[in-house]
């Protein structure tokens, strides 16, 4: 469904990616797993096409994609739920749940789809007239991911969507991520809880300074020595 | 004497009770945790220690003496500092610049230009900048940029250190170091309290933990008691939380 081939980037002189290629099936539930600075992120932004490649392809649905909008990545129903939230945060949660049904296709089924959101998320109901910057870390977090779900994407890419999240809601998140899953949506993840990302994800790549170091099924990589040391701290 | 102590400190946003009658206190030395839900009042509370925000009701005390009246500049002098769980840089300084921020206005004494980028030279060194020091703080990755809030806390040589989730977004392996940098600030003789949802953090620094729930004080007690207090559990940890990991 989504296959990245030889890719570099980087900021100004800076190049962060070399030569990265992976490839996720559709229906699948990939993690990419790495330290800090390794290059996760900035692979993320440059699928979704608000970064450039330097050099390389990227095609979604046999598709070429890296020269395209990002607008128009998620038309084609590719969807990027960011790390910093990005929230419209003078805007109502319902508001910024119908700013991500801006697509022409989920436009008009905005609301079965809110109320979707707010089945996963009941949080965001009780919320939905409140103002995004007044919510708290944990509900921010959930508004970014329900405005990433509602134009109704057929894949999500996911960047740490634990993070600032209270242990019992990390536990809600992967199990709305197995949900997602279950739905049939194709999942790119980044995240540093490496331990459950490692039990909820199908397949996972290491990242380390942009080089692309490891890949496998999941439960493979959880007993390798270098996972075990760099990432799970054991 | 506490260190710091607060005494029925209340916040009321509208009719919310975001921090509703708590007593909390820190002894010097120490590390405590403060956790909770998420929307529980824990960064508010470090908004009204720091005076980011007046206590609707209540006081706190520093070394014995009353601070709640004081405006924020006045309580970095006295030397408590804090870190934004949002982080609150400026972009398109560069970082050695963001974190003189703190040793220029920070301090409660006069301080030279030349004296405050010794200052910030030293403890980007210490939370391992120095290789980005002339980076526009904005182009820093996120858990670097929260390195920089705590240099530039730092910066401003406090007795008290406010950490408000520092370990967010790292890996468990990432986790480990940062726990032992909270523990070395001890050694310095910097007294710490750290809002954290990071468990494996949390519970191996903290000497004792407070976790609050909707504005509320439910359980205060060493790592080990708070991780068995069924309350704790039911609204915070989860069932199915591995405390030990």
């Amino acid at each position: 469904m989504l296959r990245v081939d030889g890719l570099s980037t980087g900021y100004g002189r800076v190049q962060v990616l070399w030569d990265l290629s992976l490839n996720v099936d559709e229906g699948e539930f990939v993690a990419l797993i790495g330290a800090n600075s390794a290059g996760k992120t900035t692979l993320l932004k440059t699928i979704s096409g608000v970064m450039r490649p330097w050099s390389g392809t990227i095609t979604f649905q046999d598709k070429r994609i890296d020269t395209m909008h990002p607008n128009d990545i998620v038309d084609l129903g590719l969807s990027h739920i960011p790390e910093s939230r990005k929230l419209f945060t003078d805007m109502s949660v319902k508001e910024n749940l119908e700013m991500g049904a801006y697509p022409r296709r989920s436009w008009k089924e905005r609301a079965a789809t809110m109320q979707w959101v707010f089945k996963l998320f009941p949080r965001l109901e009780e919320r939905k007239n409140q103002l995004a910057r007044t919510l708290s870390g944990g509900e921010q977090q959930m508004l970014a991911m329900g405005r990433g779900l509602m134009s109704r994407p057929k894949m999500v890419l996911i960047d740490e969507p634990s993070n600032g999240l209270a242990p019992k809601v990390v536990a809600e998140v992967f199990e709305i991520l197995k949900s997602l899953h279950a739905e049939g949506i194709t999942i790119l993840l980044v995240e540093q809880n490496v331990r459950q990302t490692l039990q909820a994800a199908d397949r996972a790549y290491v990242i380390e300074n942009g080089h692309l170091v490891l890949q496998g099924v999941c439960s493979l990589l959880r007993d390798n020595e270098h996972v075990k040391k760099a990432y799970l701290a054991l | 004497m506490h260190l710091l102590e607060g005494l029925g400190v209340t916040k009321y946003f509208g009719g919310l009770a975001a921090v509703s009658d708590v007593d909390f206190y820190v002894d010097k030395g120490e590390i405590l945790g403060l956790i909770g839900p998420n929307g529980a009042g824990k960064t508010t509370l470090f908004n009204l220690i720091s005076a980011a925000l007046k206590p609707t009701r209540g006081k706190i005390f520093f070394k014995g003496r009353d601070i709640t009246p004081l405006p924020a500049f006045k309580i970095c002098r006295l030397g408590i500092a804090r870190t934004f769980q949002t982080v609150k840089i400026f972009p398109h300084v560069p970082v050695v610049r963001n974190v003189m921020v703190g040793a220029l206005f920070g301090t409660g004494h006069r301080i030279s230009a030349k004296e405050a980028l010794k200052k910030a030279e030293e403890v980007l060194e210490f939370v391992d900048l120095t290789e980005l020091k002339d980076v526009p703080a904005g182009d820093l990755t996120l858990a670097n940029q929260k390195r920089l809030e705590v240099a530039r806390a730092l910066a401003s040589e406090p007795e008290l250190l406010l950490l408000d989730e520092l370990m967010a977004g790292l890996t468990p392996t990432e986790v480990a170091e940062a726990s032992g940098d909270i523990r070395q600030l001890r050694e310095r003789g910097i007294t710490i309290i750290m809002i954290e949802h990071v468990m494996q953090a949390i519970m191996s620094v903290s000497d004792r933990i407070i976790v609050l729930d909707y504005g509320k004080k439910i359980a205060e007690g060493t790592p080990a008691e708070v991780a068995a207090n069924e309350k704790v559990i039911e609204v915070y940890l989860g069932e199915e939380c591995d405390v030990a990991s």
